[in-house]
């Protein structure tokens, strides 16, 4: 998997002529532009930058007559193109770039990114215009986020952001099966896997949380500034959204194949085939409730193999629950 | 790729461009240094040459500048090569940098920084730094890749799938219309050709490689296909109809009591609570998730369901 970086571009067997040919333009559509600047804007260091440079210094046609279509210098720092025949402006895009950048834009939309109104409508339409013919196949892939969410939610969480202030959330947790009254500083929100959350400096549990704006039941926005500690660090929501703390409880579960969905929903750290559509999953969660909640809802489908402790809770628990039935 | 051969790359792409005419090998050996004296070395050469550039999406013609010409020859038109004019105001460009780092995970990140890289060449000021505020990610999915390409360039595939609750995986043959991440889950939709029938696919259960199975072009569209729409469809369950009375544990059981139609007190700690549901194993699996705070009382197959559910954990 690569990351977003030019540098991935670059790495890629022919990623040099691509930036090789994307260079020119990018110095000649900028009045000035400094070698270092343009060497982090390429995602390349100077000295591999004053190699391109020379490289297309160098370029040499003989015929008919002996020349060089590109005439530049860098000088002091500072990148000059005087001449760069017929190299002035960058290639289309191809149908996966134009791709890449149509299907995010128009998932922003869809999620109701604050945009001041148009500027994602507004982007979506030129860079369809730019993009021509490889813009069309996009429209063949698309994204949906949850809606559950209130709307209501939403705004009130942007106009937060936006003034910095401080939420009261009445907030459903599902793994205890409880409605929770805390204050949160608001920091940012994520769209990740789907779904939009809310990443704070919750006052109740005096740590950053994410909170998923679906099980938000109540938000009042407070007239207290936010104060999130500086010390406050943001998810790395590049490493998944739920990464196991050391302290957390391993569980193993054996599932039946009308169980196997358990593989697909929560992060596991070890899934093991055991043959007729059987899967053994070990996971880690700081909630044993939320386990137990979770055999209950396997039922024959699945059963806790360990902790052996945990397994007879959740026996317990359905033996309590049928007793009722009697 | 060796310095020698990008700076012949290079070479060649500037001929092109800079030649209204249509350049025979020949010429083009002429013009462009690095190629090998052999003929039959330089042909070769120069096919693979052009196929790294086709490969890039430079648009390289072939054809001759008169009848009377023998060999074809070859260009690069501008007006195909050029991205078009793109004027960003700020708050546009801004949405554009935050749209480029929603594949940072996933399949097409490369793409997307490709995309930024020429977009800023044509004097766009984007950068890819975070914007405060929102950060939104698209997930990766190993199937992906191959669909996707499938989709782009309509070829239909092949793949072993396992379906939900299914033992074994079973080989399919898809012509795919189209890909779609639903709820942060990646699908693909389309025509399955043995069964007949529209079919969508959930690509975390596709097992091992997804392959091509005829040339591009061979898959066509239907007219008028929202694969978005096929897949929420295939995806959401009937409305809920049945209505279930159920008593709930004073305290608990808030899952049920946000989408509750009625809440009574029912007396020592508990409520009557009335609701309504669609489908009645899912809906006996998720009362048996709150065990004894919740106790299905009508009708009698949904209060059934529930005690063989709760069997099924007690065994």
């Amino acid at each position: 998997m690569s990351g977003s970086s030019p540098r991935a571009a670059a790495a890629t067997s022919s990623g040099r002529l691509q930036r090789l040919l994307a260079l020119v333009p990018y110095v000649m559509s900028r009045k000035a532009t400094g070698l270092a600047d343009t060497a982090a804007a390429f995602g390349v260091t100077e000295r591999e930058l004053v190699d391109d440079l020379n490289l297309l210094w160098c370029v040499e046609l003989r015929s008919p007559d002996p020349y060089c279509p590109i005439d530049l210098s860098y000088e002091g720092g500072e990148i000059v193109v005087s001449q760069a025949e017929q190299m002035d402006r960058p290639l289309r895009l191809a149908v996966d770039e134009a791709s890449a950048l149509l299907v995010a834009l128009r998932m922003l939309a869809e999620v109701g990114v604050p945009d001041g109104g148009s500027a994602l409508s507004r982007t979506i339409a030129k860079l369809e215009a730019a993009a021509g013919e490889a813009g069309a196949p996009s429209a063949q892939v698309a994204v949906q986020v949850d809606k559950t969410a209130q709307q209501a939610v939403l705004t009130q969480v942007q106009d937060a952001l936006a003034r910095g202030r401080r939420v009261h959330l009445s907030y459903y947790v599902p793994g205890r099966d409880e409605t929770t009254e805390r204050d949160v500083d608001p920091m940012r929100l994520l769209v990740v896997e789907g779904r939009t959350y809310l990443e704070g400096w919750c006052r109740l549990a005096e740590a950053v949380r994410l909170f998923r704006l679906d099980r938000v039941l109540g938000l009042r926005v407070l007239d207290v500034p936010a104060d999130v500690p500086a010390d406050a660090e943001p998810k790395d929501v590049d490493q998944g959204l739920y990464r196991p703390a050391p302290d957390d409880l391993r569980v193993e579960i054996e599932l039946g194949p009308l169980g196997r969905w358990v593989a697909e929903y929560y992060p596991c750290e070890a899934v093991h085939e055991l043959g007729d559509g059987r899967l053994r999953v070990g996971l880690r969660t700081p909630d044993s409730g939320w386990v137990r909640r979770l055999a209950l809802r396997l039922g024959e489908n699945g059963r806790i193999i360990a902790p052996a402790g945990l397994a007879a809770q959740a026996r317990g628990d359905a033996a309590a629950a049928l007793a009722q039935y009697d | 790729m060796s310095r020698r051969k990008t700076e012949r790359l290079l070479g060649l792409v500037v001929c092109l461009l800079s030649s209204e005419r249509y350049l025979t090998a020949i010429q083009i050996r002429e013009a462009v240094p690095g190629y090998p004296e052999s003929f039959e070395a330089f042909k070769r050469m120069f096919e693979r040459d052009k196929e790294e550039l086709r490969e890039l999406g430079i648009p390289l013609e072939t054809g001759s500048n008169s009848a009377l010409d023998e060999e074809p020859g070859y260009r690069i038109p501008r007006q195909a090569y050029e991205l078009p004019e793109i004027r960003l105001e700020p708050d546009e460009a801004a949405v554009l940098s935050l749209a480029a780092r929603v594949w940072r995970q996933a399949e097409l990140a490369g793409a997307a920084a490709g995309a930024l890289l020429k977009l800023r060449a044509a004097g766009v000021d984007a950068e890819e730094t975070p914007q405060p505020g929102i950060e939104p990610r698209l997930a990766g999915e190993a199937a992906f890749g191959p669909l996707w390409e499938a989709v782009r360039d309509r070829r239909p595939v092949t793949f072993a799938y396992r379906a939900a609750g299914r033992s074994q995986a079973q080989q399919r043959r898809l012509d795919p219309w189209g890909v779609v991440n639903r709820h942060g889950r990646w699908y693909a939709a389309g025509h399955d050709t043995e069964r007949d029938a529209v079919r969508v696919f959930r690509l975390s259960r596709i097992e091992g490689p997804v392959q091509f199975t005829g040339p591009a072009g061979s898959v066509t569209v239907p007219e008028g296909t929202d694969v978005r729409e096929t897949v929420r469809e295939w995806d959401t369950h009937p409305p809920p109809q049945q209505s279930a009375l159920l008593r709930v544990r004073q305290g608990g059981g808030h899952g049920i009591r946000r989408y509750a139609t009625l809440v009574r007190p029912d007396g020592n700690g508990w409520d009557l609570v009335r609701t309504r549901y669609s489908d009645v194993g899912w809906f006996a699996e998720y009362l048996a998730s709150f065990g004894p705070a919740v106790v299905a009382v009508e009708p009698a197959d949904l209060r059934e369901a529930v005690i063989r559910q709760l069997k099924g954990a007690l065994a």
